[in-house]
């Protein structure tokens, strides 16, 4: 089951959340905006700490506990994606991927979208919503 | 924050020079008229479209009037692509009642445009120079969700002034203009509809015809 969504833009500004269940943990819109910045932090200092460089990774992809999994995509143009999800969820990497495509079409090609401003497209709600439901019914 | 990643390794730079006539296969204005049809990927006409509304945004004070420049803009694309549809099928039969006009751009016209025809074309009851041209989805509008303190803008406004240019080459001079219809029935999203006035003067030349 999918918990929440955080969009991070890439100065780790908290673009878009939503909860997609009952069960999420509701915080204030601060405290969703400190998580967003503070993850974003972790992972840029997760990537300095790998052995190896790689060109392409972006540090932490995946974080799991006993109670959820966090799932991480980063575009080449440094948006975020991360949703946190019950642990036996599957496909997230899909779904984010998904998710990215989805912004590519609803929100940047809108033209009354601002770069890296918080997210108010109607049609991002209707496909993100779509998507979610794609999502929950192929998993279950 | 570290940005090498994004860095991609240096290629080697393609030095190779080109002939003119490679050029011209390139430039558009080089190109013979009849070519066949080119299509265009939607993403690239999303992000053009999308580039025109925000630009003509910085030009206007009110909601309105960017409906006018996006309807003065699609003017502009309405006269060329009727001229460039007769000439390109041979068309060789003029419309010169509106009705055929409308139908024509209904199905014709759309399928050159945007590869579909137009949804509905209906007649405004209780008036006799207004007609309306259904869409349920135009495609300028796939990507575009208007906030709302634009009113009701519809960037179809567009749309609705190519076919102003379109009427006004083939001699129907008429004020086309964009709206969204809310179905109370359905919850899905609103559909729009391209509201055409025609001129006096071509509802005279219509009743004579007629007549």
């Amino acid at each position: 089951m999918l918990y929440t969504l955080f969009v991070v833009n890439k100065a780790g500004g908290l673009i878009y959340q939503q909860n997609f269940s009952e069960t999420a943990a509701k915080l204030s819109s601060n405290d969703y905006l400190r998580l967003a910045s503070t993850f974003h932090s972790i992972q840029a200092i997760s990537r300095q700490l790998s052995p190896v460089h790689s060109r392409f990774g972006f540090g932490i992809e995946r974080i799991e506990t006993d109670t959820f999994v966090l799932q991480a995509f980063q575009s080449q143009t440094g948006v975020k994606f991360v949703v946190t999800a019950s642990p036996e969820t599957k496909n997230l990497k899909n779904f984010l991927r998904r998710l990215y495509e989805l912004y590519a079409d609803y929100v940047l090609k809108n033209p009354f979208y601002e770069l890296d401003m918080p997210i108010r497209c109607e049609l991002w709600e209707t496909m993100l919503q779509r998507a979610v439901e794609d999502h929950q019914r192929a998993s279950s | 924050m570290e940005l090498r990643r994004f860095t991609q390794p240096n290629k080697p730079t393609n030095t190779t020079t080109v002939s003119n006539s490679e050029i011209a296969k390139w430039n558009i204005l080089d190109r013979p008229l009849t070519r066949s049809r080119d299509e265009l990927a939607l993403s690239t006409f999303s992000f053009l479209f999308a580039e025109a509304v925000q630009y003509l945004q910085t030009r206007v004070q009110q909601v309105s009037e960017l409906e006018d420049k996006l309807n003065q803009l699609g003017y502009r694309v309405g006269q060329r692509a009727l001229e460039l549809l007769y000439f390109r099928e041979r068309i060789n039969k003029r419309e010169i009642r509106i009705v055929s006009i409308l139908g024509f751009i209904r199905v014709q016209l759309w399928k050159f445009l945007f590869k579909k025809s137009a949804d509905y074309l209906k007649k405004v009851t209780d008036r006799e120079d207004e007609y309306y041209i259904e869409e349920e989805e135009p495609l300028v509008n796939r990507f575009i969700s208007v906030p709302k303190d634009f009113g009701q803008l519809n960037c179809a406004a567009f749309m609705a002034g190519i076919i102003r240019g379109a009427l006004d080459s083939a001699g129907f001079t008429a004020s086309v203009s964009a709206h969204y219809i809310h179905r109370a029935e359905s919850s899905r999203r609103a559909v729009s509809i391209f509201m055409i006035r025609l001129e006096e003067s071509v509802m005279n030349r219509e009743r004579r015809l007629a007549g």
